[in-house]
Protein backbone atom coordinates (compact mmCIF):
# COMPACT_ATOMS: atom_id res chain seq x y z
CA UNK A 1 0.00 0.00 0.00
CA UNK A 2 1.65 3.37 -1.26
CA UNK A 3 0.91 6.28 0.57
CA UNK A 4 2.90 8.47 -1.88
CA UNK A 5 1.45 11.91 -3.31
CA UNK A 6 3.34 15.01 -4.51
CA UNK A 7 3.62 16.68 -1.76
CA UNK A 8 6.90 14.90 -1.69
CA UNK A 9 7.91 17.94 -4.24
CA UNK A 10 7.40 20.22 -1.17
CA UNK A 11 9.54 18.41 0.82
CA UNK A 12 12.53 17.79 -1.47
CA UNK A 13 11.56 21.94 -1.92
CA UNK A 14 12.77 22.36 1.50
CA UNK A 15 15.73 20.84 1.34
CA UNK A 16 16.55 22.57 -1.67
CA UNK A 17 15.85 25.83 -0.11
CA UNK A 18 18.64 25.15 2.59
CA UNK A 19 21.09 23.94 0.49
CA UNK A 20 21.00 27.15 -2.04
CA UNK A 21 21.81 28.95 1.48
CA UNK A 22 24.60 27.16 2.15
CA UNK A 23 25.31 26.18 -1.48
CA UNK A 24 28.92 27.49 -1.36
CA UNK A 25 30.23 25.48 1.56
CA UNK A 26 28.60 22.49 0.38
CA UNK A 27 30.13 22.41 -2.96
CA UNK A 28 33.60 23.58 -2.08
CA UNK A 29 33.94 20.65 0.38
CA UNK A 30 32.17 18.32 -2.58
CA UNK A 31 34.85 19.18 -4.88
CA UNK A 32 37.74 20.29 -2.85
CA UNK A 33 38.70 17.06 -0.96
CA UNK A 34 38.16 14.64 -4.85
CA UNK A 35 39.73 17.28 -6.30
CA UNK A 36 43.18 17.07 -4.32
CA UNK A 37 42.91 13.54 -4.57
CA UNK A 38 42.76 13.07 -8.57
CA UNK A 39 45.75 15.60 -8.49
CA UNK A 40 47.54 14.11 -5.99
CA UNK A 41 47.65 10.94 -6.58
CA UNK A 42 46.90 11.46 -10.08
CA UNK A 43 49.97 13.21 -10.72
CA UNK A 44 52.28 12.01 -7.58
CA UNK A 45 51.45 8.37 -8.98
CA UNK A 46 51.45 9.44 -12.10
CA UNK A 47 54.73 10.00 -12.48
CA UNK A 48 56.34 6.65 -11.63
CA UNK A 49 53.59 4.75 -13.30
CA UNK A 50 53.18 3.61 -17.01
CA UNK A 51 49.95 3.58 -18.88
CA UNK A 52 47.20 2.27 -16.61
CA UNK A 53 44.67 0.17 -19.11
CA UNK A 54 45.72 2.32 -21.52
CA UNK A 55 45.57 5.69 -20.23
CA UNK A 56 47.74 8.42 -18.18
CA UNK A 57 47.02 7.07 -14.48
CA UNK A 58 45.54 10.66 -13.84
CA UNK A 59 42.69 9.77 -16.57
CA UNK A 60 42.44 6.50 -15.41
CA UNK A 61 41.86 7.87 -11.65
CA UNK A 62 39.30 10.23 -13.02
CA UNK A 63 36.08 7.90 -13.33
CA UNK A 64 36.79 6.01 -10.35
CA UNK A 65 36.47 9.65 -8.87
CA UNK A 66 33.27 10.90 -9.98
CA UNK A 67 31.67 7.63 -8.87
CA UNK A 68 33.16 7.15 -5.09
CA UNK A 69 32.47 11.69 -4.51
CA UNK A 70 28.57 10.66 -5.61
CA UNK A 71 28.99 7.54 -3.21
CA UNK A 72 30.22 9.92 -0.56
CA UNK A 73 28.32 12.80 -1.16
CA UNK A 74 24.93 10.60 -1.17
CA UNK A 75 26.37 9.06 1.98
CA UNK A 76 26.62 11.93 4.16
CA UNK A 77 23.48 13.87 3.23
CA UNK A 78 21.05 10.59 3.76
CA UNK A 79 23.19 9.60 7.22
CA UNK A 80 24.20 13.28 8.86
CA UNK A 81 22.17 15.20 7.63
CA UNK A 82 19.12 13.01 7.18
CA UNK A 83 19.16 11.70 11.35
CA UNK A 84 19.59 15.71 11.76
CA UNK A 85 16.15 16.22 9.86
CA UNK A 86 14.72 13.21 11.10
CA UNK A 87 16.05 12.74 14.72
CA UNK A 88 17.81 16.68 15.92
CA UNK A 89 15.71 19.34 14.37
CA UNK A 90 12.76 17.33 14.82
CA UNK A 91 11.81 18.65 10.91
CA UNK A 92 10.42 15.33 9.99
CA UNK A 93 7.80 15.82 12.98
CA UNK A 94 6.67 19.04 11.82
CA UNK A 95 5.96 18.38 8.57
CA UNK A 96 3.99 14.77 9.52
CA UNK A 97 1.61 16.92 10.92
CA UNK A 98 0.90 18.58 7.66
CA UNK A 99 -1.34 16.61 5.15
CA UNK A 100 2.45 15.37 3.59
CA UNK A 101 2.71 10.88 4.26
CA UNK A 102 6.02 9.90 6.18
CA UNK A 103 6.40 7.49 2.63
CA UNK A 104 6.23 11.17 1.21
CA UNK A 105 8.78 12.52 3.23
CA UNK A 106 11.61 9.57 3.35
CA UNK A 107 11.04 9.51 -0.98
CA UNK A 108 11.65 13.04 -0.86
CA UNK A 109 14.78 12.53 1.14
CA UNK A 110 16.03 9.71 -0.91
CA UNK A 111 15.88 11.45 -3.95
CA UNK A 112 16.91 15.02 -2.50
CA UNK A 113 19.91 13.18 -1.49
CA UNK A 114 20.50 11.57 -4.89
CA UNK A 115 20.24 14.99 -6.44
CA UNK A 116 22.73 16.73 -4.36
CA UNK A 117 25.36 13.87 -4.36
CA UNK A 118 24.13 14.26 -8.63
CA UNK A 119 25.30 17.98 -8.49
CA UNK A 120 28.87 16.77 -6.77
CA UNK A 121 29.64 13.98 -9.04
CA UNK A 122 28.72 16.35 -12.06
CA UNK A 123 31.18 19.14 -10.53
CA UNK A 124 33.94 16.40 -10.41
CA UNK A 125 32.87 15.77 -14.05
CA UNK A 126 33.80 19.09 -15.16
CA UNK A 127 36.56 19.28 -13.29
CA UNK A 128 38.03 16.30 -14.99
CA UNK A 129 36.61 17.81 -18.59
CA UNK A 130 38.41 21.38 -17.33
CA UNK A 131 41.61 19.04 -17.26
CA UNK A 132 41.17 17.65 -20.49
CA UNK A 133 40.48 13.80 -19.16
CA UNK A 134 37.09 13.29 -21.19
CA UNK A 135 37.70 11.90 -24.62
CA UNK A 136 34.35 11.94 -26.23
CA UNK A 137 30.85 12.69 -26.07
CA UNK A 138 30.18 9.20 -23.66
CA UNK A 139 30.79 11.26 -20.85
CA UNK A 140 27.44 13.08 -21.44
CA UNK A 141 26.05 9.97 -20.01
CA UNK A 142 28.11 10.47 -16.78
CA UNK A 143 25.31 12.75 -15.99
CA UNK A 144 21.86 10.41 -15.46
CA UNK A 145 24.77 7.83 -14.23
CA UNK A 146 25.84 10.02 -11.59
CA UNK A 147 22.02 10.11 -10.20
CA UNK A 148 21.88 6.52 -10.29
CA UNK A 149 24.98 6.47 -8.37
CA UNK A 150 23.19 8.67 -5.82
CA UNK A 151 20.08 7.07 -5.86
CA UNK A 152 22.06 3.94 -4.64
CA UNK A 153 23.50 5.28 -1.90
CA UNK A 154 21.13 7.19 -0.54
CA UNK A 155 18.46 4.38 -0.33
CA UNK A 156 21.69 2.25 1.24
CA UNK A 157 21.75 5.32 3.49
CA UNK A 158 18.54 5.97 4.80
CA UNK A 159 18.97 2.44 6.10
CA UNK A 160 21.56 3.53 8.35
CA UNK A 161 19.43 6.39 8.92
CA UNK A 162 16.35 4.34 9.94
CA UNK A 163 18.53 2.12 12.41
CA UNK A 164 20.80 5.20 14.03
CA UNK A 165 20.31 6.52 17.72
CA UNK A 166 22.90 8.59 17.74
CA UNK A 167 25.60 10.18 14.82
CA UNK A 168 28.10 7.89 15.90
CA UNK A 169 26.30 4.74 15.14
CA UNK A 170 27.08 5.84 11.15
CA UNK A 171 31.09 5.38 11.59
CA UNK A 172 30.32 1.50 11.41
CA UNK A 173 28.39 2.64 7.62
CA UNK A 174 32.06 4.82 6.85
CA UNK A 175 34.21 2.55 8.45
CA UNK A 176 33.20 -0.89 7.87
CA UNK A 177 31.23 -0.81 4.31
CA UNK A 178 32.15 2.92 2.38
CA UNK A 179 36.15 3.04 3.09
CA UNK A 180 36.66 -0.40 1.65
CA UNK A 181 34.49 -0.28 -0.45
CA UNK A 182 36.49 2.73 -2.24
CA UNK A 183 39.62 0.80 -1.41
CA UNK A 184 38.99 -2.06 -2.76
CA UNK A 185 36.13 -1.53 -5.87
CA UNK A 186 39.11 -0.55 -8.53
CA UNK A 187 38.43 3.50 -7.82
CA UNK A 188 42.55 3.93 -7.33
CA UNK A 189 43.95 0.27 -8.76
CA UNK A 190 42.28 -2.01 -11.49
CA UNK A 191 39.95 -4.71 -9.73
CA UNK A 192 41.73 -7.40 -11.46
CA UNK A 193 44.81 -6.68 -9.51
CA UNK A 194 42.75 -8.19 -6.80
CA UNK A 195 42.97 -11.50 -4.78
CA UNK A 196 39.68 -13.23 -6.66
CA UNK A 197 37.86 -13.52 -3.06
CA UNK A 198 38.64 -9.59 -3.38
CA UNK A 199 37.08 -8.94 -6.87
CA UNK A 200 33.97 -11.50 -6.14
CA UNK A 201 33.25 -9.13 -2.97
CA UNK A 202 33.86 -6.14 -4.61
CA UNK A 203 31.72 -7.29 -7.42
CA UNK A 204 28.77 -8.13 -4.94
CA UNK A 205 28.28 -4.05 -4.08
CA UNK A 206 27.50 -1.19 -6.15
CA UNK A 207 30.86 0.86 -6.52
CA UNK A 208 32.57 -1.54 -8.21
CA UNK A 209 29.38 -1.56 -10.61
CA UNK A 210 29.38 2.30 -10.63
CA UNK A 211 32.82 2.68 -11.80
CA UNK A 212 32.54 -0.14 -14.32
CA UNK A 213 30.10 2.18 -16.49
CA UNK A 214 31.57 5.55 -15.20
CA UNK A 215 35.43 4.71 -16.30
CA UNK A 216 34.61 3.73 -19.49
CA UNK A 217 31.97 6.68 -20.61
CA UNK A 218 34.40 9.31 -19.52
CA UNK A 219 37.06 7.54 -21.33
CA UNK A 220 35.34 7.28 -24.61
CA UNK A 221 34.70 3.62 -24.43
CA UNK A 222 31.73 1.59 -24.43
CA UNK A 223 31.16 -0.34 -20.85
CA UNK A 224 30.74 -4.08 -20.93
CA UNK A 225 27.20 -5.69 -20.07
CA UNK A 226 26.32 -1.88 -19.26
CA UNK A 227 22.55 -3.18 -18.32
CA UNK A 228 23.48 -5.72 -15.70
CA UNK A 229 25.53 -3.08 -14.03
CA UNK A 230 22.22 -0.76 -14.29
CA UNK A 231 20.29 -3.50 -12.78
CA UNK A 232 22.32 -4.18 -9.71
CA UNK A 233 22.91 -0.37 -9.11
CA UNK A 234 18.97 0.03 -9.56
CA UNK A 235 18.08 -2.64 -7.42
CA UNK A 236 20.39 -1.36 -4.58
CA UNK A 237 18.71 1.96 -4.92
CA UNK A 238 15.33 -0.15 -4.82
CA UNK A 239 15.92 -2.16 -2.04
CA UNK A 240 17.87 0.36 -0.01
CA UNK A 241 14.68 2.75 -0.23
CA UNK A 242 12.36 -0.13 0.27
CA UNK A 243 14.06 -1.27 3.33
CA UNK A 244 14.52 1.94 4.89
CA UNK A 245 10.63 2.76 4.54
CA UNK A 246 9.58 -0.12 6.60
CA UNK A 247 12.03 0.32 9.23
CA UNK A 248 11.23 4.03 9.60
CA UNK A 249 7.49 3.15 9.27
CA UNK A 250 8.47 0.63 12.57
CA UNK A 251 10.56 3.60 13.80
CA UNK A 252 8.36 6.88 13.83
CA UNK A 253 4.05 5.74 13.22
CA UNK A 254 3.94 2.61 15.63
CA UNK B 1 -21.72 19.57 15.71
CA UNK B 2 -18.90 17.26 16.26
CA UNK B 3 -15.36 18.22 15.12
CA UNK B 4 -13.13 15.50 16.27
CA UNK B 5 -14.46 12.04 17.62
CA UNK B 6 -12.51 8.92 19.15
CA UNK B 7 -14.71 5.69 20.34
CA UNK B 8 -12.54 3.26 22.63
CA UNK B 9 -9.23 3.77 21.01
CA UNK B 10 -6.56 1.47 22.09
CA UNK B 11 -2.52 1.41 21.50
CA UNK B 12 -0.24 -0.83 23.55
CA UNK B 13 3.57 -0.77 23.44
CA UNK B 14 5.46 -3.96 24.08
CA UNK B 15 2.47 -5.59 26.23
CA UNK B 16 1.69 -2.14 27.98
CA UNK B 17 -0.98 -0.56 27.27
CA UNK B 18 -0.50 3.14 26.94
CA UNK B 19 -3.79 4.22 25.67
CA UNK B 20 -6.61 1.51 26.67
CA UNK B 21 -9.89 2.78 25.86
CA UNK B 22 -10.76 6.70 25.38
CA UNK B 23 -13.58 8.90 24.00
CA UNK B 24 -13.67 11.97 23.12
CA UNK B 25 -16.28 14.52 21.19
CA UNK B 26 -14.96 18.20 20.42
CA UNK B 27 -17.95 20.80 19.66
CA UNK B 28 -17.05 23.42 17.17
CA UNK B 29 -15.97 25.96 18.55
CA UNK B 30 -15.10 25.28 22.22
CA UNK B 31 -11.78 24.77 24.06
CA UNK B 32 -11.36 20.97 25.17
CA UNK B 33 -8.66 20.20 27.64
CA UNK B 34 -6.76 16.95 27.49
CA UNK B 35 -5.11 16.68 31.56
CA UNK B 36 -2.56 14.41 32.95
CA UNK B 37 0.59 13.36 34.71
CA UNK B 38 3.29 12.45 32.38
CA UNK B 39 3.21 9.03 30.74
CA UNK B 40 -0.73 9.23 31.10
CA UNK B 41 -1.01 8.79 27.45
CA UNK B 42 -1.85 12.67 26.29
CA UNK B 43 0.68 12.68 23.10
CA UNK B 44 0.19 9.22 22.03
CA UNK B 45 -3.67 10.40 21.77
CA UNK B 46 -2.86 13.04 20.22
CA UNK B 47 -0.81 11.12 17.65
CA UNK B 48 -3.30 8.58 16.73
CA UNK B 49 -6.29 11.63 16.24
CA UNK B 50 -4.27 12.71 13.93
CA UNK B 51 -3.07 9.69 12.01
CA UNK B 52 0.45 9.56 13.18
CA UNK B 53 -0.13 6.43 14.75
CA UNK B 54 -2.13 3.42 13.92
CA UNK B 55 -4.49 2.67 16.93
CA UNK B 56 -4.86 -1.09 17.97
CA UNK B 57 -8.40 -0.62 18.14
CA UNK B 58 -11.48 2.30 18.38
CA UNK B 59 -12.80 4.47 15.57
CA UNK B 60 -11.63 8.07 15.00
CA UNK B 61 -13.35 10.76 12.96
CA UNK B 62 -11.50 14.21 12.22
CA UNK B 63 -13.18 16.95 10.79
CA UNK B 64 -15.58 14.17 9.56
CA UNK B 65 -12.81 11.99 7.69
CA UNK B 66 -12.05 8.65 9.08
CA UNK B 67 -8.63 8.08 10.69
CA UNK B 68 -5.73 7.26 9.88
CA UNK B 69 -7.92 6.13 6.08
CA UNK B 70 -8.12 9.69 5.49
CA UNK B 71 -6.55 11.48 7.83
CA UNK B 72 -4.25 13.19 5.05
CA UNK B 73 -7.77 14.75 4.15
CA UNK B 74 -8.62 15.60 7.77
CA UNK B 75 -4.74 17.34 8.47
CA UNK B 76 -5.98 19.88 5.63
CA UNK B 77 -7.79 21.71 8.07
CA UNK B 78 -5.81 21.34 11.17
CA UNK B 79 -3.41 23.33 12.63
CA UNK B 80 -0.75 21.54 15.18
CA UNK B 81 1.68 22.82 17.65
CA UNK B 82 3.68 20.65 19.00
CA UNK B 83 5.04 20.83 22.57
CA UNK B 84 8.88 21.17 21.12
CA UNK B 85 9.42 23.98 18.75
CA UNK B 86 10.30 22.30 15.35
CA UNK B 87 10.98 25.42 13.27
CA UNK B 88 13.92 25.42 10.32
CA UNK B 89 16.72 26.27 11.80
CA UNK B 90 18.21 27.36 8.33
CA UNK B 91 15.68 29.24 7.74
CA UNK B 92 14.06 33.42 8.38
CA UNK B 93 10.64 33.92 10.18
CA UNK B 94 9.34 34.37 6.60
CA UNK B 95 10.50 31.58 5.10
CA UNK B 96 9.33 29.33 7.47
CA UNK B 97 5.67 30.40 6.78
CA UNK B 98 6.07 29.95 2.95
CA UNK B 99 7.67 26.58 3.43
CA UNK B 100 4.96 25.16 5.86
CA UNK B 101 2.61 26.38 3.68
CA UNK B 102 4.02 24.36 0.53
CA UNK B 103 3.14 21.19 2.35
CA UNK B 104 -0.19 22.38 2.42
CA UNK B 105 -0.44 22.52 -1.26
CA UNK B 106 -0.30 26.08 -0.78
CA UNK B 107 1.32 28.08 -3.43
CA UNK B 108 3.96 31.21 -2.67
CA UNK B 109 1.14 33.70 -3.65
CA UNK B 110 -1.58 32.58 -1.59
CA UNK B 111 0.98 32.03 1.43
CA UNK B 112 2.70 35.61 0.59
CA UNK B 113 -0.89 37.14 1.01
CA UNK B 114 -1.54 35.59 4.65
CA UNK B 115 1.92 36.49 5.72
CA UNK B 116 1.14 39.76 7.33
CA UNK B 117 -1.70 38.84 9.14
CA UNK B 118 0.06 35.70 10.62
CA UNK B 119 3.00 37.96 11.55
CA UNK B 120 0.83 40.64 12.60
CA UNK B 121 -0.94 37.80 15.24
CA UNK B 122 2.19 36.74 16.29
CA UNK B 123 3.45 40.21 17.00
CA UNK B 124 6.45 39.36 14.67
CA UNK B 125 6.10 41.87 12.06
CA UNK B 126 9.31 43.44 12.93
CA UNK B 127 10.81 39.87 12.57
CA UNK B 128 9.88 38.60 8.93
CA UNK B 129 13.56 38.79 7.91
CA UNK B 130 15.26 37.20 11.25
CA UNK B 131 17.16 33.86 11.77
CA UNK B 132 15.27 31.60 14.36
CA UNK B 133 18.20 31.57 16.27
CA UNK B 134 17.50 35.06 16.68
CA UNK B 135 14.32 34.91 18.46
CA UNK B 136 13.36 34.75 22.10
CA UNK B 137 11.33 31.92 23.49
CA UNK B 138 8.35 33.44 23.48
CA UNK B 139 8.66 34.64 19.93
CA UNK B 140 9.57 30.89 18.77
CA UNK B 141 6.36 29.89 20.50
CA UNK B 142 4.50 32.52 18.53
CA UNK B 143 6.00 31.88 15.58
CA UNK B 144 5.12 27.98 15.89
CA UNK B 145 1.36 29.28 16.54
CA UNK B 146 1.57 31.04 13.23
CA UNK B 147 2.71 28.08 11.17
CA UNK B 148 0.02 26.15 12.60
CA UNK B 149 -2.48 28.99 11.12
CA UNK B 150 -0.62 29.26 7.74
CA UNK B 151 -3.60 26.99 6.34
CA UNK B 152 -6.44 28.43 8.02
CA UNK B 153 -7.53 25.66 10.18
CA UNK B 154 -10.83 24.85 11.76
CA UNK B 155 -9.04 22.84 14.10
CA UNK B 156 -6.16 23.22 16.48
CA UNK B 157 -4.01 20.62 17.92
CA UNK B 158 -1.80 22.21 21.00
CA UNK B 159 0.76 20.55 23.07
CA UNK B 160 1.37 21.94 25.60
CA UNK B 161 1.70 25.68 24.35
CA UNK B 162 3.27 27.52 26.93
CA UNK B 163 5.37 24.87 29.04
CA UNK B 164 8.40 26.92 29.21
CA UNK B 165 7.41 30.17 28.95
CA UNK B 166 7.87 33.02 31.50
CA UNK B 167 4.64 34.73 32.71
CA UNK B 168 4.69 36.96 29.98
CA UNK B 169 4.77 35.27 27.17
CA UNK B 170 1.97 32.99 28.54
CA UNK B 171 -0.41 35.57 29.51
CA UNK B 172 0.32 36.70 25.95
CA UNK B 173 -0.15 33.06 24.64
CA UNK B 174 -3.08 33.01 26.21
CA UNK B 175 -4.95 35.98 24.69
CA UNK B 176 -3.79 34.81 21.53
CA UNK B 177 -5.46 31.40 22.14
CA UNK B 178 -8.79 33.58 23.26
CA UNK B 179 -8.38 34.97 20.14
CA UNK B 180 -7.84 31.71 17.82
CA UNK B 181 -11.56 30.84 20.13
CA UNK B 182 -13.62 33.68 19.23
CA UNK B 183 -12.98 33.38 15.32
CA UNK B 184 -14.68 30.01 15.87
CA UNK B 185 -11.87 27.51 15.68
CA UNK B 186 -12.07 24.60 17.91
CA UNK B 187 -8.93 23.89 20.43
CA UNK B 188 -7.63 20.28 21.48
CA UNK B 189 -5.05 21.41 24.28
CA UNK B 190 -3.12 19.09 26.10
CA UNK B 191 -1.03 20.86 29.29
CA UNK B 192 0.39 20.49 32.83
CA UNK B 193 -0.57 23.77 34.17
CA UNK B 194 -4.11 23.59 35.76
CA UNK B 195 -4.35 27.02 35.74
CA UNK B 196 -4.01 27.11 32.03
CA UNK B 197 -6.39 24.64 31.83
CA UNK B 198 -8.99 26.38 34.05
CA UNK B 199 -8.77 29.82 32.47
CA UNK B 200 -8.85 28.12 29.04
CA UNK B 201 -10.36 24.85 28.49
CA UNK B 202 -14.58 25.09 27.81
CA UNK B 203 -14.38 20.84 29.14
CA UNK B 204 -11.47 19.05 29.55
CA UNK B 205 -11.03 15.49 30.35
CA UNK B 206 -8.17 14.08 32.79
CA UNK B 207 -6.69 10.74 31.90
CA UNK B 208 -4.14 8.57 33.50
CA UNK B 209 -2.85 4.93 32.66
CA UNK B 210 -4.35 5.48 29.62
CA UNK B 211 -8.04 6.12 30.77
CA UNK B 212 -10.38 8.56 31.33
CA UNK B 213 -10.78 9.82 34.89
CA UNK B 214 -13.21 12.19 34.70
CA UNK B 215 -14.53 14.94 32.36
CA UNK B 216 -16.47 18.11 32.40
CA UNK B 217 -16.07 21.86 32.86
CA UNK B 218 -13.75 23.11 34.98
CA UNK B 219 -15.90 24.45 37.36
CA UNK B 220 -18.60 21.08 37.51
CA UNK B 221 -15.18 18.97 38.62
CA UNK B 222 -14.43 20.85 41.01
CA UNK B 223 -17.62 21.08 42.63
CA UNK B 224 -18.05 17.38 42.04
CA UNK B 225 -14.90 16.01 43.44
CA UNK B 226 -13.57 18.42 45.98
CA UNK B 227 -15.08 20.46 49.06
CA UNK B 228 -15.17 23.91 48.37
CA UNK B 229 -12.18 25.67 50.06
CA UNK B 230 -8.86 24.07 50.97
CA UNK B 231 -5.93 25.33 53.71
CA UNK B 232 -2.80 24.23 53.57
CA UNK B 233 -0.78 24.29 57.16
CA UNK B 234 3.40 23.85 56.92
CA UNK B 235 5.67 24.25 59.69
CA UNK B 236 7.23 21.89 62.43
CA UNK B 237 4.24 20.61 64.59
CA UNK B 238 1.72 20.15 61.50
CA UNK B 239 1.34 16.70 62.23
CA UNK B 240 0.38 16.87 65.85
CA UNK B 241 -1.53 19.52 64.90
CA UNK B 242 -3.68 17.84 61.71
CA UNK B 243 -4.14 14.58 64.61
CA UNK B 244 -5.02 17.09 67.47
CA UNK B 245 -7.26 19.64 65.94
CA UNK B 246 -7.11 19.49 62.08
CA UNK B 247 -8.59 15.96 60.64
CA UNK B 248 -11.83 16.92 63.15
CA UNK B 249 -11.91 20.04 61.55
CA UNK B 250 -12.08 18.84 58.20
CA UNK B 251 -14.39 17.05 55.44
CA UNK B 252 -10.97 15.35 53.98
CA UNK B 253 -7.42 16.27 55.40
CA UNK B 254 -4.43 14.25 54.19
CA UNK B 255 -0.64 14.87 55.10
CA UNK B 256 2.11 15.01 52.43
CA UNK B 257 6.11 15.24 53.72
CA UNK B 258 5.33 18.43 56.09
CA UNK B 259 2.43 19.90 54.13
CA UNK B 260 -0.94 19.00 55.89
CA UNK B 261 -4.10 19.69 53.01
CA UNK B 262 -7.47 19.76 54.73
CA UNK B 263 -10.58 20.15 52.49
CA UNK B 264 -13.29 21.98 53.81
CA UNK B 265 -17.18 23.31 52.96
CA UNK B 266 -16.50 26.18 55.68
CA UNK B 267 -12.72 27.10 56.47
CA UNK B 268 -13.33 29.22 59.39
CA UNK B 269 -12.82 26.89 62.59
CA UNK B 270 -9.73 25.68 60.96
CA UNK B 271 -8.35 29.23 60.54
CA UNK B 272 -9.46 29.94 63.76
CA UNK B 273 -7.56 27.01 65.05
CA UNK B 274 -4.26 27.88 63.54
CA UNK B 275 -4.51 31.68 64.66
CA UNK B 276 -3.53 29.87 67.75
CA UNK B 277 -0.54 28.41 66.59
CA UNK B 278 1.90 30.97 65.26
CA UNK B 279 4.84 27.99 64.81
CA UNK B 280 2.72 26.89 61.55
CA UNK B 281 2.13 28.96 58.59
CA UNK B 282 -0.72 28.61 56.85
CA UNK B 283 -2.53 29.50 53.42
CA UNK B 284 -6.51 29.30 52.95
CA UNK B 285 -7.78 29.19 49.28
CA UNK B 286 -10.52 28.20 47.25
CA UNK B 287 -10.47 24.98 45.55
CA UNK B 288 -9.14 24.46 42.18
CA UNK B 289 -8.50 22.12 39.58
CA UNK B 290 -5.28 21.22 40.52
CA UNK B 291 -6.53 19.52 43.43
CA UNK B 292 -9.10 17.54 41.32
CA UNK B 293 -6.34 16.49 39.52
CA UNK B 294 -4.09 15.47 42.44
CA UNK B 295 -7.02 13.41 44.20
CA UNK B 296 -7.78 11.76 40.85
CA UNK B 297 -4.28 11.15 39.94
CA UNK B 298 -2.76 10.69 42.90
CA UNK B 299 0.67 12.17 44.04
CA UNK B 300 3.32 10.06 43.47
CA UNK B 301 6.42 11.20 41.00
CA UNK B 302 5.60 10.65 37.53
CA UNK B 303 9.03 9.69 35.45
Amino acid sequence: MTELSGAWVAVWRRNFLVWRKLAGESITGNIIEPLLYLLGFGFGFGAMLPEVDGVRYIAYLAGGTICYSTMLAASFEALYSGFSRMHVQRTWEGILNAPVSLEDVVFAEWIWAASKSFLSGIAVLLVAIALGLGQSWTMLLIVPLAFLVGLTFSGLGLIMTALAKSYDFFMYWFSLVLTPMMLFSGVFYPLANMPPWLQATANALPLAHSIALGRPLLLGRWPQAPLVHIAVLAAYAIAGYWIALVLLRRRLTT
Amino acid sequence: MTVLAARGIRKSYGGREVVAGIDLDLARGECYGLLGPNGAGKTTTLRMLLGLVRPDAGEISLLGFPVPKAAREGRMRVGVVPQVDNLDPDFTVRENLVVYGRYFGLREREVAARIPALLDFAALQARAGSRIQELSGGMKRRLVLARALVNDPELIFMDEPTTGLDPQARHQMWEKLRVLLRQGRTILLTTHFMDEAERLCDRLKVIDHGRSLAEGSPAALIAEHIEPEVVEVYGEGVAEWLEAEGRALAVRAELHGETAFCYLRDAGPAVASLRNRPELRFMHRRANLEDVFLKLTGREMRE
